[in-house]
């Protein structure tokens, strides 16, 4: 039974803003020529492509159902379904989210990290690492078939990565020399030497390295946990992917919320100006005076309260941690919508002086048929480089918020929440590294090429950073 | 021998469209002493020379060939360090824009004393000894005071005198000048003109004038380059240049110059603009938009023939080994005008269509926690017009008078703090919103910059279109569209340039949108606040002829918002001179450009300058700047200015004295003559 949890509704509100927006902007020869100039360059395209990637895991784990339970007879719910909610990511890696083992294992283990005693055959007892369930259970003899287990799955992982990769660019390079009826080779030297307006050759390459790394991984996942297991013998890769989902949703939907106020309230106090701009600037002035994590604690435990008290109000669990989770987004959202909306008044103050507006005050045109149509296209390079700077503060300021315990409910799986943990794994002998060294990482490529995007966007729409980088363009092509 | 020689030297940057030669093969000299102005119009490459003699030039921009010779030595040859040197010591520079180009955090004097240092070698109270003399020789009254000063305390023309103070210190050889006044008030625009030419006598300087204004190069030139597509077309001595302007280029400037005589007859325009220069051309650069072209300047590039004696021209039509029946029968003299004095006859009385009176625009200056008021801004201070259909009255001033505001008050764009404005019979000023609206349409305006005055995100379409759907003046989608249509044509421009948008269209295009927008609503009385001002002459001549035509058929009312006297003596019926807030004198074009009676209007008229400089008519040159509205002085607001002011000026502002035909003047010296 597929289950529409909020976060899941708006992300896909969002996925079709997005498209939406991508059929407007196709329409639009100023806007296009931007776009053009982000798709120009190599870093901004490289860093999407990565992007793209985190992002398909986010959708895939925005996809929920409730899984039928009629193969465990007696043990049915009313309607038939399980009340466990799960998303189509969970389907796909299955085996690693069932393949739970009981305390944790370092990366590729065999044995668990921690000393069990077992009773041997004959009676008596003692103190070993025992094996596991699932990591390497298919070895016989591990001390011995470990290593060239290992490394027979990586190569052919690579082997397979290498294979995607090439037909991947095969499939590209195809495409592209029907369209410029070029052939196969000079295609391929044109992509290559990146004499293309569009950076296919940074794509390609990102393309090429996220495959030659998820190659081996996915290889090595089949019979080994890659980044180990948790405390309670959870699979590492797989609650550092679902973490995707939750830094994604709190980086987009905290500034979908955050939006509406930004953009009416900063438009409306610079072009209305007297009374209305004093109160405006009034209450963000205020509330930027109030230290933000103090404000979002308070609400965010508000929300917890309410959420505790009415247990009836969600059927899952999963729609209880979801309803936290949105709450924090909007609770975020209300309070980061200060920093925009002081930049779009000082903005609007300078467009309402603008002949333009004069000239529509002229027609006796009304003042929101102003605001709408000269003074808002005229502020959305603002908002959209606003939006993508955000973006990578907002994926940190949940691991920051989740950590202190005041961030996503404590059974979503986060960035945050895994960091948490990692505090007492740290502090433990002998020490647990890789639950936080595998969040760590992910985290750090999600924000990295997040910021990366975000200079190539603003790069492109502010209009003094692109008429220099075009006058270097030129002076390069020049010498 | 010369002081600076250049020759042929080559510019070029680096644009998104491929490399633009900026610069082009241009050779002249400047001996000491002498003043050589480059004319052109924008675009044309004279301050890229400007830059490539001081090597500052942007990061795209390269020097791609010649030699530039500043006695003897040649300045592209030299390293950055010796160039270093060079600058502010032998080679100075006064930019166009005073108001940025001094550092506003420190001291006028810091400033100062900084290049005596680098380049005079001098510190501490020599130092400043030599600034203040330097501060007392520009004309700065007080220079002790003003000399701790900081550039927000002091005028545009106090700055630009500050910036030839600076370009002085060095005492440099060559003081290169581009458009020196251009951001300038006329009548500041006549101090520094003087200045800079007293300069440059009494220091035997050599100096490069760089302007688009023939009026300067007339007053203050000795010989003429004039540029086109980053080429040198024509070099001549100023006397020669101004009796008989030989290339068809210069003809064609001076032809599309509004003077008096040109009432009533079409200006000259040039067709076509200017190619380019990213192109490579063929034949000569001025071929495409020149009315004597032939065959061979499409296909071969003219060289430099003299013209008479110190006179040379870079055109086929001088070629003397030319056959004659192609050449000497082109030769176009300045062309012929058909002056056909036609005025529109003065209307009845009865027709008035805008009458103002006692106008007041007051801005409150606020202070303190609780913003209270502690005086106010008098932008406009009790100003009276009438304006009939079909007529136009040009409201002039200098910047800061007001006469924007009060273009602004009468469509009530701005609420004013008294007065009334009567339009076709409706009291603006106390109408309500709905009806206002209603009015609209009837009245438009357009504006100064046609860059800022079209939303850069819609369509050329869509912004023609914008009043009609605000005003609902045209229903239904098809007759709109007809409507747009129409407009565009009627103001020159091809309807299926609707889908473009503002800047794939250049500045005179622009300004046609603008007016195509505001008549889309067909009003009656259009507003034009200087509407040419941000455009090159040809181009302005162009939007006049095009203001001119569309009164004649559309017999529309134009308020004209302007501070250039010449677009006046050709557009305007009535005239209405403004000082600080306050109409001056008013009148007929005729009587006030030929018989000025208030000291200002004199003052301003004599300051413009004329292309007939040796006519031996004095220059009144004002003292000092315009005072603040918020602190006007007492008493007539322009007797501290006065040439001509007597002790009851301090005391009260004169009442207006009726002159008879129409012609009125604020001025306690007609006062008497009629009592």
């Amino acid at each position: 039974m597929p289950i529409i949890l909020w976060t899941d509704a708006l992300v896909f509100l969002l996925v079709a803003c997005a498209i939406g927006a991508g059929f407007y902007v196709n329409r639009r020869e100023y806007l296009l020529a931007s776009w053009r100039r982000v798709g120009e360059s190599r870093a901004g395209m490289a860093s999407l492509t990565v992007l793209a990637a985190f992002i398909a895991v986010g959708l895939l784990d925005s996809l929920h159902y409730r899984p039928r339970l009629d193969d465990v007879p007696g043990r049915t719910t009313a309607n038939g379904y399980g009340s466990e909610v799960r998303s189509a990511l969970d389907a796909l890696l299955q085996p690693l989210r069932s393949g739970t083992e009981k305390t944790y294992s370092a990366p590729l283990a065999t044995h668990l990290y921690a000393k069990e005693t077992v009773e041997l055959p004959d009676g008596s007892q003692t103190r070993v690492f025992p094996r596991l369930q699932h990591g390497g259970a298919h070895l016989e003899n591990p001390e011995q078939d470990w290593g060239k287990d290992v490394a027979a799955r990586t190569v052919q992982g690579l082997a397979l990565a290498v294979l995607a990769a090439l037909t991947f660019s095969a499939i590209v390079v195809q495409a592209a020399a029907l369209r410029w009826g070029l052939g196969w080779q000079a295609t391929w030297r044109r992509i290559w030497r990146g004499e293309t307006q569009f950076a296919w050759n940074a794509v390609l390459a990102a393309l090429a390295v996220l495959m030659l790394l998820a190659g081996p991984v996915i290889s090595l996942a089949g019979g080994y946990h890659v980044f180990g297991t948790d405390k309670v013998g959870q699979d590492v890769l797989y609650l550092t992917l679902k973490s995707i989902r939750t830094g994604l949703v709190i980086g987009t939907i905290t500034t979908l919320s955050m939006l509406p106020f930004a953009v009416a309230l900063g438009i409306v106090a610079g072009y209305r100006g007297g009374w209305i701009d004093d109160l405006i600037q009034y209450l963000y002035t205020t509330l930027n005076s109030i230290p933000s994590v103090l404000l979002i604690a308070a609400s965010v435990l508000m929300v917890q309260v309410a959420i505790d008290t009415h247990p009836d109000w969600f059927a899952t669990a999963a729609q209880r941690a979801d309803a936290r989770l949105l709450a924090l987004c909007l609770i975020l959202g209300v309070t980061s919508w200060t920093g925009l909306c002081r930049l779009l008044r000082a903005e609007t103050l300078k467009l309402r002086e603008l002949e333009y507006v004069q000239a529509a005050q002229a027609f006796g045109a009304s003042a929101s048929r102003i605001m709408g149509r000269h003074i808002l296209p005229n502020v959305m390079h603002i908002v959209l480089i606003a939006v993508v700077m955000d973006f990578s503060g907002l994926v940190l300021a949940e691991a920051v918020l989740s950590y202190i315990g005041i961030g996503v409910d404590p059974s979503t799986i986060s960035f945050g929440t895994m960091i948490n943990t990692a505090r007492l794994e740290l502090a433990r002998e002998p020490v647990v590294w890789w639950s936080l060294i595998a969040a760590f990482a992910f985290m750090f490529v999600l924000v990295l090429a997040a910021n990366l995007f975000s200079d190539a966007v603003r790069d492109a729409f502010d209009p003094r950073v692109a008429g220099r980088r075009v006058a270097a363009v030129a002076q390069e092509k020049a010498a | 021998m010369s002081l600076l020689r250049v020759e042929s030297l080559q510019t070029s940057l680096a644009g998104a469209a491929g490399v633009v030669r900026a610069v082009d093969d241009v050779t002249f000299e400047v001996a000491a002493g002498e003043t050589f102005a480059l004319l052109g119009e924008s675009g044309c490459g004279k301050s890229m020379t400007a830059l490539s003699l001081m090597r500052l030039l942007p990061d795209a921009g390269s020097i791609v060939g010649g030699r530039v010779l500043l006695g003897g030595r040649d300045l592209l040859a030299l390293s950055e360090s010796e160039m270093r040197e060079v600058r502010g010591s032998e080679l100075a520079m006064i930019f166009q824009e005073p108001a940025t180009s001094l550092n506003p955090v420190l001291s006028v004097g810091e400033q100062i004393v900084e290049v005596l240092e680098r380049h005079a070698s001098i510190n501490g109270t020599a130092a400043r000894r030599r600034a203040l003399e330097l501060v007392a020789a520009v004309g700065i009254p007080d220079p002790e005071r003003r000399l701790d000063e900081y550039p927000f305390q002091l005028s545009g023309g106090m700055k630009q005198r500050v910036m030839i103070a600076m370009a002085l210190a060095g005492d440099p050889a060559l003081l290169i000048a581009d458009e020196p006044t251009t951001a300038l008030d006329v009548t500041i625009q006549a101090q520094v003109l003087e200045l800079l030419g007293q300069i440059q006598r009494s220091r035997g300087m050599g100096m490069l004038l760089i302007t688009h204004d023939l009026g300067i190069v007339s007053q203050l030139a000795q010989r003429v380059g004039v540029m086109y597509a980053g080429e040198l077309v024509e070099i001549a001595d100023r006397a020669a240049f101004f009796a008989s302007p030989k290339h068809p280029y210069s003809n064609k400037l001076f032809a599309a110059l509004p003077r008096p005589e040109r009432r009533g007859a079409m200006l000259e325009t040039i067709p076509g603009s200017v190619p380019p220069l990213s192109a490579m051309f063929a034949g000569c650069r001025f071929a495409e938009r020149c009315p004597s072209a032939w065959a061979r300047c499409r296909d071969e590039g003219p060289a430099w023939h003299t013209a008479g004696e110190s006179h040379a021209v870079r055109c086929h039509l001088f070629d003397p080994t030319a056959p004659d029946e192609e050449g000497s029968s082109r030769i176009t003299a300045a062309s012929p005008l058909q002056v056909t004095d036609k005025e529109t006859p003065p209307p009845q009385a009865d027709t008035s269509l805008l009458e103002v009176s006692d106008l007041k625009v007051h801005f409150p200056i606020r202070q303190g926690v609780f913003k209270r008021v502690v005086g106010q801004v008098k932008a406009v201070d009790g100003v009276s017009l009438r304006l009939t259909l079909g007529r136009t009255l040009a409201l002039v001033g200098e910047s800061g008078c007001g006469k924007t505001t009060v273009g602004k008050a009468i469509l009530q764009l701005l609420q004013p703090s008294g007065g009334n404005v009567r339009f076709a019979g409706e009291e603006l000023t106390s109408l309500s919103p709905a009806r206002l609206r209603a009015l609209r349409a009837d009245m438009q305006i357009v504006f100064q910059d046609p860059y800022g005055s079209l939303d850069p995100r819609m369509r050329v379409g869509d912004i023609i279109e914008e009043g009609m759907a605000a005003l609902g003046t045209a229903s239904g989608l098809a007759v709109r569209d007809r409507q747009i249509d129409e407009m565009m044509a009627r103001v020159g421009l091809s309807s299926e340039m609707r889908g473009r948008y503002p800047h794939e269209f250049s500045g005179g295009q622009r300004q046609r949108i603008a007016i195509a927008r505001a008549l889309a609503v067909a009003p009656r009385l259009l507003v034009c606040d200087e509407p040419t001002s941000a455009l090159d002459v040809s181009v302005q001549a162009q939007i006049l002829n095009l203001l001119k035509e569309l009164q004649a058929t559309l017999g529309l009312a134009y308020l004209f918002i302007t501070h250039n006297i010449g677009v006046v003596e050709y557009l305007a019926h009535e005239v209405a001179v403004m000082y600080l807030g306050r109409i001056v004198e008013r009148g007929g074009v005729r009587e006030i450009l030929n018989d000025p009676k208030h000291p200002y209007t004199e003052a301003l008229l004599s300051a413009v300058p004329r292309l007939d400089a040796d006519s031996g008519r004095p220059v009144i040159v004002l003292k000092g700047d315009m005072p603040s509205p918020a602190r006007p002085p007492a008493g007539c607001h322009f007797h501290p200015r006065c040439p001509r002011a007597m002790p009851q000026c301090s005391v009260g502002y004169p009442a207006e004295t009726q002159l008879g035909g129409g012609r009125s003047v604020c001025c306690y010296l007609y006062e008497q003559i009629r009592s």
